[in-house]
């Protein structure tokens, strides 16, 4: 398919970034696009050209790079952009799309936009004028929309005469303002659009910064760590098309929205809820193994079943919501105010439902981040509300999950997009300010919710059960140092989170050198080490993650009493049997050698005892069987013992 | 458990994937579409796209070329090859006044021989297949104007753009509701460079018409621009011929397009070419130059 001068470095095997750029002509963003484009070599000089006419007509001196961004003819004669407009540069490291977001009217509403498909948000600050309410607004709405990172561009150095203490002065402001917004990851360039400083180019004036330049920092950011994290995990295909070609060829076609997913997985089709295989999966027109988001594929299922345009095809043991009423936070966009009552259509991934909002809990000022009671939003209002659903929708909460947890809304009428909403945590039902006392402020315990935790015990509570969908479980690994624990947990871990299952390992080597480096290997010293895992991974499970302990745990009361810690429903001992003789030909890391020599004292199965479980979950001989066969039938217990079974 | 997995993209695929799913929406949500289809290297482009959204049905839609009779003629010839190779229904539409000898650049102005052939021409074949959404090949990059269109263009019952109407665009969730008589046009190219086009046309082998590739070619200067000659070039007074290795960056009529200087002669050539370019694509295209602020005038009375 590839020609044969088709390579890595000819292609450049880049990534896109995409990032907005939220500012006002006033803080000099169209002046800094325009030197991005400019010094990466985007401009074309045909373009150049008549910019350089247009400044000598006006009888400037050089070209104004601002001008180069400026598209619309309505736009020019104003002097002011009113529209997001994308831009198109790339250096040998990364491909960038642009979003400018206008900072004049139609303000917020531009922001929300230019927000919703970015990686990563430019917020760039007249350094003159310092941190204002539109900066705070800005940083306020690209955290809404979920854009996980800030550069915040402390622009026009050169006015204030390079000073690090204004730059400074500007981050700190900023800090402490960002301390309330969900977004996490900030990093400051202090640069002069105009003259060139720190843009693309390093800027000699400012000793004092050694950080990198704004384009290094775009081409640095790491995109996919987040997507790792997240995107990867919970699998969401909604069903976009139906390719029907022939009486024997059914396949459903769409985007994944997330996860992975595998030829021979376990999938349910929602909201039917009917449990079929993945026969095969087509991407760029032939049969692939697997495939990611945000490919665009098409999936044939083994049994026969009604599958149309938005359906969501999952994996059994991670869904979605399915949820007839949403709480969401609204971008309104337009005129004719959003009211409680009225009625919208809301898209939400390949869905069209028809929707009335119930109420409207308060309006947020992106300023100052107040909440006020509001009986309707306006245009580039930003509130809380509560909207039903005349069909029900599959979704995830949006700061899990950018494309399932949001929608737009329609007016069924003129047809316009009216207005953007991002879907949060249904547990974490808002109520009235009048009705909230300050004993409601702790976790609610319902009469319910006490029952469900008396009943089962150690259960996770509730609403982290709501939120990673899945039961928590300690997987238990003891056997012999070399047995082949810390390989099967890799693989575990591995398969656990290809099936959308968050799990952490506690591996017993890696414990010795942080939590526990102040224990030995005395039997009293050992009970601490198992009772400190044990606590951790209890921990975990309470959170909702399942954790995969690898810890040689010679003796069995050790091992009882981390049953007992952990609760006996969520626990699962694995045996990892291997010969002694089999792990002291492996010695892995040396240490039965250093054992045998004397190195080291009580070494399990060499100078101290090692006694095996009698009862184990499972007993995983790996000396008889291949890595792979070893995870199967550890997969095969978990999977019969519910350990890992969507709570429902 | 096979070879391990990989889950990266590289940005060609990322655009793939979100041309795909722009091209599957359109299919999905409205009730009769057409893919318009202008014989370029975008148009070849993008139909390699809707092959790879409907794998292994058929395109769902036609292919519509609204043909001005003035193209080049290896346009022709590779329209019907390709047409057939990709197995699309192919809709031709030609202006009734292409028949008319009058109706030509050099006797109408380009402006209006634009406005005859191409911008009217291409709403009335739209009314007259009824389609509701056509899908085209423009992508922002190429032109100042285009920053800011959407990838659902709206189109009111007149055909016309108006800026201020447009409707803001979040996600991926895109809006596609009409009432009768408006349309849409969808640009599922919206984010691809003239760069991303020629890397893709190289990573899958897609066929372009030859007048991409350079060769000698007898061309003819003219306010600028170098012209190519074909048998009906209307040459004026004091105009000389002259041979030039050369190529098309962007392909229209043969009477408005012009020609750049290159050695450009393989796919490869071009790639490389191109990451040195200096100048913009529609640098070649009269029509581009005829008035200041000209693609957005066109834009709104319903030109591409």
């Amino acid at each position: 398919m590839m020609g044969s001068s088709y390579s890595a470095s000819s292609t450049g095997q880049t990534d896109i970034l995409r990032f907005m750029l939220a500012g006002s002509v006033d803080d000099g963003k169209s002046t800094l696009i325009g030197r991005l484009l400019h010094d990466t070599g985007a401009v074309y000089e045909d373009h150049l050209d008549s910019l350089r006419r247009r400044a000598a007509q006006l009888g400037q001196a050089g070209p104004d790079l601002s001008l180069l961004t400026d598209g619309l003819r309505a736009e020019r004669e104003q002097g002011i952009t009113i529209d997001v407009a994308y831009r198109y540069f790339a250096t040998p490291k990364r491909r960038f799309i642009v979003a400018d977001a206008p900072g004049h009217e139609q303000y917020t509403r531009n922001m929300a936009t230019a927000a919703s498909t970015a990686d990563v948000a430019v917020v760039l600050i007249d350094a003159t004028r310092g941190v204002l309410t539109q900066s705070k607004r800005h940083a306020f709405i690209a955290s809404l929309l979920g854009v996980p990172h800030q550069i915040v561009a402390v622009n026009k150095m050169d006015l204030v005469g390079y000073a690090e203490e204004v730059f400074e002065r500007i981050r700190a402001e900023y800090l402490t303002f960002a301390d309330r917004l969900e977004c996490r990851h900030f990093t400051f360039v202090p640069v002069s659009a105009l003259a060139g400083d720190n843009v693309v180019k390093p800027g000699v004036k400012m000793p004092w910064y050694s950080g990198p330049t704004l384009l290094s920092c775009l081409e640095q950011l790491d995109r996919g760590g987040l997507r790792d994290c997240l995107g990867l995990v919970d699998l969401r295909l909604p069903v976009q098309y139906v390719l029907r070609p022939s009486a024997d060829f059914r396949g459903y076609a769409g985007t994944l929205a997330s996860g992975i997913i595998r030829t021979g997985d376990e999938v349910l089709v929602l909201p039917g809820g009917r449990r079929t295989r993945v026969r095969r999966l087509i991407h760029d027109r032939r049969d692939v193994q697997y495939a990611f988001a945000p490919q665009a594929i098409a999936v044939c299922l083994e049994d026969e079943i009604d599958v149309g345009r938005g359906d969501m095809i999952v994996h059994p043991a991670n869904l979605p919501w399915l949820a007839e009423e949403l709480e969401l936070i609204v971008v309104w966009m337009h005129e004719q105010p959003l009211r409680p009552g009225c009625e919208y259509l809301i898209k939400q991934t390949t869905n069209l439902v028809h929707a009335r909002p119930s109420q409207i809990h308060y309006e947020i000022d992106p300023d100052t981040l107040r909440r006020r009671p509001a009986e309707s939003l306006g245009l580039n209002a930003i509130g809380r509300m509560t909207c039903q659903l005349m069909r029900p929708l599959l979704c995830d909460e949006y700061s899990r999950n950018r494309q399932t947890g949001a929608v737009i809304f329609v007016d069924p009428i003129g047809n316009f997009t009216v207005g953007a909403g991002v879907i949060i945590d249904r547990s974490h039902r808002y109520r009235r300010p009048a009705d909230e006392e300050p004993a409601d402020l702790a976790p609610k315990s319902t009469p319910d919710r006490l029952g469900l935790r008396d009943r089962v015990g150690l259960d996770t509570p509730p609403q982290r059960l709501a939120l990673l969908r899945q039961r928590a479980c300690t997987i238990w690994l003891t056997g012999l140092s070399g047995a082949g624990k810390s390989t099967l947990a890799s693989a575990l871990e591995e398969r656990l989170l290809a099936g959308g299952y968050s799990c952490v390992i506690l591996d017993g080597d890696r414990l010795r050198s942080t939590l526990n480096r102040d224990l030995g290997f005395s039997p009293a010293d050992r009970k601490e080490n198992i009772r400190r895992t044990a606590g951790l991974a209890r921990l975990f499970n309470e959170a909702g993650v399942t954790a995969i302990v690898a810890l040689i745990s010679p003796y069995r009361e050790d091992r009882q009493l981390a049953r007992q810690a952990i609760g006996c429903e969520r626990f699962v001992e694995v045996y990892v049997d291997a010969p002694l003789d089999v792990c002291e030909a492996r010695d892995p890391k040396g240490l039965y050698r250093r054992a045998r020599a004397g190195d080291l004292p009580q070494f399990t199965g060499v100078s101290a005892p090692y006694e095996p479980p009698e009862r184990p979950d499972v007993r995983i001989p790996t000396a008889e069987m291949p890595p792979d066969a070893a995870l199967e039938r550890l997969w095969a217990v978990l999977d019969k013992r519910g350990a890992l079974l969507e709570h429902s | 458990m096979g070879a391990p997995e990989s889950y990266h993209l590289t940005h060609l695929e990322q655009l793939e994937a979100e041309s795909i799913h722009i091209i599957r929406e359109v299919a999905a949500e409205f009730e009769r579409p057409v893919m318009l289809y202008s014989v370029g290297k975008d148009s070849s482009v993008m139909a390699r796209l809707a092959q790879k959204a409907f794998y292994p049905a058929p395109l769902p839609f036609p292919l519509l070329h609204v043909d001005t009779g003035l193209k080049f003629p290896e346009m022709y010839e590779f329209r019907d090859r390709f047409c057939g190779e990709v197995g699309a229904n192919l809709v031709v539409y030609q202006a009734p006044e292409v028949a008319d000898p009058a109706v030509n650049p050099w006797d109408l102005g380009t402006v209006r021989c634009c406005a005859l052939l191409k911008t009217r021409a291409l709403l009335d074949a739209l009314r007259a297949g009824g389609y509701d959404a056509a899908l085209g090949g423009a992508r922002r990059e190429e032109e100042r104007s285009r920053a800011k269109e959407r990838v659902y263009s709206f189109r009111d019952a007149r055909g016309q753009w108006d800026p201020k109407r447009q409707r803001p665009e979040l996600w991926n969730l895109y809006n596609g509701r009409l009432v009768r008589g408006e349309h849409m046009r969808v640009f599922p190219l919206s984010n691809w460079t003239e760069l991303d086009i020629w890397l893709y046309v190289e990573r899958e082998a897609i066929p372009v018409v030859p007048l991409y590739f350079a060769r000698p070619r007898p061309v003819v200067v003219r306010d600028g621009q170098m012209i190519p000659v074909y048998e009906h070039t209307r040459l004026h007074a004091g105009e000389d011929l002259r041979e030039l290795m050369c190529r098309c960056r962007t392909l229209g009529c043969y009477t408005c397009t012009g020609v750049i200087p290159s050695t450009a002669a393989t796919v490869p050539d071009i790639v490389a070419e191109m990451r040195t370019a200096r100048r913009s694509e529609r640098i070649t295209r009269i029509i581009d130059h005829d008035q200041d602020g000209s693609m957005e005038q066109k834009k709104r009375e319903g030109y591409f």
